[in-house]
């Protein structure tokens, strides 16, 4: 709600520049509106249409619309580039298998403790880093992307190279989370619950903030931003997103290892977040789904899926650095 | 002078060994207006910078409103109370007209993130005032019609005024203009004036402005300070500044070296 | 073996690790001097270094034979070769975007390394390659400390390497020009200096010693894969912030620094060696948080 009057919002003039059908749709707020009633209502008919097994996909590509909205917070938003956010998703998934696990807490209280723990983490590895270039922080998220999962796998508590296994399946109000199609409704609610934050998140004093901070830093700073203390506010919500999402990621599969948090993870969500367009919640969930979809349609490529991927990455950058989604965006 | 507004005591600045300012005292009252005029590299951004905390002077004290200002963040200083514009136009890029001018408000407001997800009423009070003083500030510089435009799109003389509306945004008990006249012509140079006079008389802020078009200076200024090879060599009003031996040889040793001795 | 020798074969592991680490560390400080940029590519032109240095060997082990002569032959064909890789990835991918903002060519470099590593995948099939080479295990013994022949032609020949770039830096019009335009680029384009020339010449130098990096490092191993520059980049980037990113002996000094620090870090009791690697991203952190210039980076200039 609220989005339409917002001041250049929806209807940025960059956006009525293009032409193209897409750009006319998402221009257009009725079609806008008639488009998100038949994606939600395709949402809720999907398990019954496609059968289990697109299921199953389907609910992995949820969870990367989850996970790539809250980096696109991150990068798209704040400018920023994460280079292990598969980190704060292991932070959540470990915590839930942990608190579980070994000491038995009921899995949504474990949710508070993920996200607090996140956000800790976050702090921890921001607070220092953004005071310096925003290049270094790439660097430093990489560099703490693999100390977390070197650290999974070398400690006992988390299971060493294995990983954790057995991790229950939620229960709520009665309703046992449980079945393939359980979790796919359950990933819809998350990632339309992650797309009305990350609306709100962008139409307001903070989500301002970041693109100020990320358009001109001194000229933030000369309006009386504090700049580090908005990028910190950036990484720490990307952070705590990433941390749901491994929460919720860990109690589907019943099982983490550490590779799953690995620096190829990271960076699948980072092109989910630039393909389709990053700062562009539409553009995000198409990145999404394409890298999850896409090697689903593309099989038979086999080890050159990554390869595809990471050829259209760069032609993206020389060629679209908006991205697929229509519209300029506002990163350039 | 002491009761001045913004005042600089032995301020001094060196970068790699290169003097840029040295021991400059400098003031500027309680809703005055005042130039501060020299030749290229007379270290009048330098100055800038110092007070707006972009520069740290490696002596002296700047104090505002009897508070040190010195050991301040940009951000620290604008939110109490000193607002600028920028020698080149510095809009946020891609961003419409509001949207720029309501940076200025982010000082003055608290929303964070919880505040922009769950939209209590208090947020939405908030957002509405930053909405309104935005708007309320484009009508002060008269930017009506253009709104919903990226600002970097306007006319260049427009963009100039979008600037002073954003810094008038934050609220600011000192305004401090970076050479806003250059690159207007003649009628906006007029208006200019104006709008200078009356974000004084109309709001009550002091002006401290940076120019090199001197007959803009001349009309708007009340008190002039001028400022050659980081060392102020004269303060005064127009007339004063005028007849002063030591202005006028800067200003003609200036022209001996060629224009182009800022590079 | 004594806590002394102990030491003493530890520090000598630091010196072999800490000169790959220094020679790709220059790579990342020279290119971050002239275009400000965080070349992430950097290691993996290590990663493909070795790939053509390895068939370059296989190439010609028949004439040559497979010892040290072998591998320098290989080694300088495959600087070549990466050099002007370096060349074409500036030229292509970073070149357009020189005026871009920072994260659109953050981004490209992370693509393009992405390239590079899924290219040398798809090619092994994400297999080790064992790097064939006929190095013997001959050494010499000081006191308690074996150093074997090529520990010793490893280390001299980085050193030779880093002397011969130190040289070419200070002594010749290119090596001025690089360090002028690392100082200001839009004054020595002003100047008349062909900045994209120097920005050529500093990215095939700066790839070409990440390729001798690669050849020495296969054949000291003795194994290839794709993904081993990753590692390696991540290191070397921190050996170059240990000594001052965009310092030239700085680069030298923090990979040998690492090197060491890795390698004796490991003896404290309680990091084992799988814990290396986060000792030294560890170390990282806490140089940038603490001293972000470096040993000997020169303070970043003023804001504004």
């Amino acid at each position: 709600m609220a989005t339409d009057d917002r001041p250049g919002a929806g209807t940025t003039p960059a956006l009525a520049r293009l032409a193209g059908p897409l750009a006319a749709l998402a221009d257009n707020a009725a079609a806008r509106r008639a488009g998100i009633v038949a994606l939600l209502a395709l949402m809720v008919v999907a398990p019954f249409v496609f059968g289990e097994y697109a299921t199953v996909i389907l609910t992995n590509a949820l969870l990367y619309v989850v996970l790539a909205l809250g980096l696109n917070v991150v990068v798209g938003y704040a400018g920023l580039l994460d280079l292990g956010y598969a980190a704060f998703f292991a932070v959540g998934a470990y915590t839930v298998g942990i608190l579980t696990l070994r000491v038995g807490v009921n899995f949504w209280l474990t949710l508070p403790v993920a996200v607090c723990t996140a956000a800790l983490a976050g702090v921890i590895i921001g607070g220092p880093t953004l005071r310096l270039r925003s290049d270094y922080l790439a660097i430093v998220t990489l560099g703490f992307g693999e100390i977390v999962r070197i650290s999974a796998r070398n400690m006992s508590i988390t299971g060493m190279a294995s990983g954790l296994s057995g991790i229950h399946q939620p229960w709520l109000f009665g309703w046992h989370i449980a079945t393939p199609r359980d979790f796919y409704y359950l990933f819809c609610v998350l990632a339309i619950l992650a797309v009305a934050v990350s609306v709100r998140l962008a139409d307001s004093r903070l989500g301002r903030a970041w693109l100020y901070v990320r358009y001109d830093e001194d000229a933030a700073e000369a309006m009386g931003i504090d700049r580090v203390r908005v990028k910190l506010a950036a990484y720490v919500t990307g952070a705590i997103f990433g941390a749901l999402g491994g929460v919720f990621f860990a109690v589907n599969l019943g099982a983490i290892s550490p590779e799953s948090f690995s620096f190829t993870q990271s960076v699948l969500i980072l092109m989910a977040v630039i393909l389709g367009g990053m700062g562009k919640i539409p553009g995000v969930i198409l990145g999404a789904m394409i890298v999850i979809l896409g090697p689903e349609l593309l099989r038979s490529l086999g080890e050159l899926r990554l390869l595809v991927f990471a050829v259209g990455l760069l032609l993206i950058m020389l060629f679209r650095p908006s991205g697929i989604w229509p519209g300029r965006g506002r990163q350039q | 002078m002491s009761g001045a507004l913004l005042q600089l005591t032995g301020v001094g600045l060196a970068f790699a060994g290169n003097r840029v300012l040295d021991e400059v005292d400098f003031a500027v009252p309680e809703r005055g207006i005042v130039s501060l005029i020299g030749p290229n590299g007379a270290g009048k951004t330098s100055l800038f910078n110092c007070i707006t905390g972009f520069y740290r002077p490696h002596v002296g004290a700047i104090t505002f409103g009897g508070h040190d200002l010195r050991r301040l963040k940009p951000h620290r200083i604008t939110a109490a109370g000193i607002a600028r514009t920028f020698q080149n136009l510095r809009l946020f890029r891609e961003m419409s007209v509001p949207e720029n001018v309501m940076s200025g408000m982010h000082c003055r407001t608290h929303a964070g993130a919880f505040g922009a997800i769950f939209r209590p009423p208090r947020q939405r009070a908030e957002e509405a005032e930053i909405r309104a003083t935005a708007a309320e500030c484009l009508r002060f510089v008269d930017i009506a019609g253009d709104w919903n435009r990226v600002a970097t799109t306007l006319p260049y003389g427009h963009q100039r005024r979008v600037e002073i509306a954003r810094a008038l945004a934050t609220r600011p008990r000192l305004l401090l203009l970076d050479e806003p006249a250059a690159g207007l012509h003649g009628g906006e140079k007029q208006e200019l004036i104006a709008l200078i006079n009356r974000i004084r008389d109309e709001r009550g802020i002091a002006v401290l402005l940076i120019e090199h078009d001197t007959g803009l200076v001349m009309k708007v200024s009340e008190r002039i300070s001028v400022l050659d090879h980081g060392v102020m060599i004269a303060e005064g009003t127009a007339k004063e500044i005028q007849a002063n031996p030591r202005v006028i040889e800067a200003y003609l040793g200036q022209e001996d070296a060629g224009a182009d001795l800022e590079l | 073996m004594s806590l002394l020798d102990i030491l003493a074969h530890q520090l000598l592991n630091g010196l072999v690790l800490g000169s790959f680490y220094a020679l790709v560390a220059l790579g990342y400080t020279m290119i971050f001097g002239v275009i400000k940029l965080l070349n992430f590519a950097h290691g993996d032109l290590y990663m493909v270094g070795g790939f053509i240095g390895f068939i370059v060997l296989s190439a010609i082990s028949s004439v040559v034979g497979g010892g040290w002569f072998g591998i320098f032959i290989a080694m300088l064909l495959s600087m070549l070769a990466v050099g002007f890789l370096g060349v074409v990835i500036e030229r292509i991918a970073y070149h357009p975007m020189l005026s871009a903002p920072r994260l659109s060519i953050l981004i490209t470099a992370l693509a393009v390394s992405l390239v590079l590593q899924n290219t040398a995948l798809a090619l092994t099939n994400g297999q080790y390659t064992a790097f064939r080479s006929d190095l013997g295990f001959g050494g010499i013994t000081l006191g308690g400390l074996f150093i074997t022949y090529n520990q010793m032609v490893l280390v001299a020949a980085a050193a030779v390497l880093m002397i011969a770039l130190e040289f070419f830096v200070t002594h010749t019009q290119y090596g001025r020009a690089m360090r002028a335009v690392a100082v200001d680029a839009d004054m020595c384009e002003l100047l008349g200096i062909n900045v994209a020339a120097v920005i050529g010449v500093t990215f095939f130098i700066g790839s070409a010693l990440a390729a001798a990096a690669g050849t020495m490092a296969g054949a000291y191993y003795g194994s290839l894969w794709y993904f081993m520059g990753f590692l390696i980049g991540l290191k070397a980037f921190t050996a170059a912030v240990i000594g001052g990113i965009g310092s030239i002996p700085g680069a030298m000094l923090g990979g040998l620094v690492l090197g060491l620090l890795e390698a004796l870090g490991t003896q404290i009791p309680g990091i084992g060696s799988e814990w290396k690697d986060v000792f030294s991203f560890a170390v990282l952190i806490l140089v940038l948080v603490f001293k972000p210039t470096g040993l000997l980076g020169r303070s970043e200039q003023e804001r504004m």
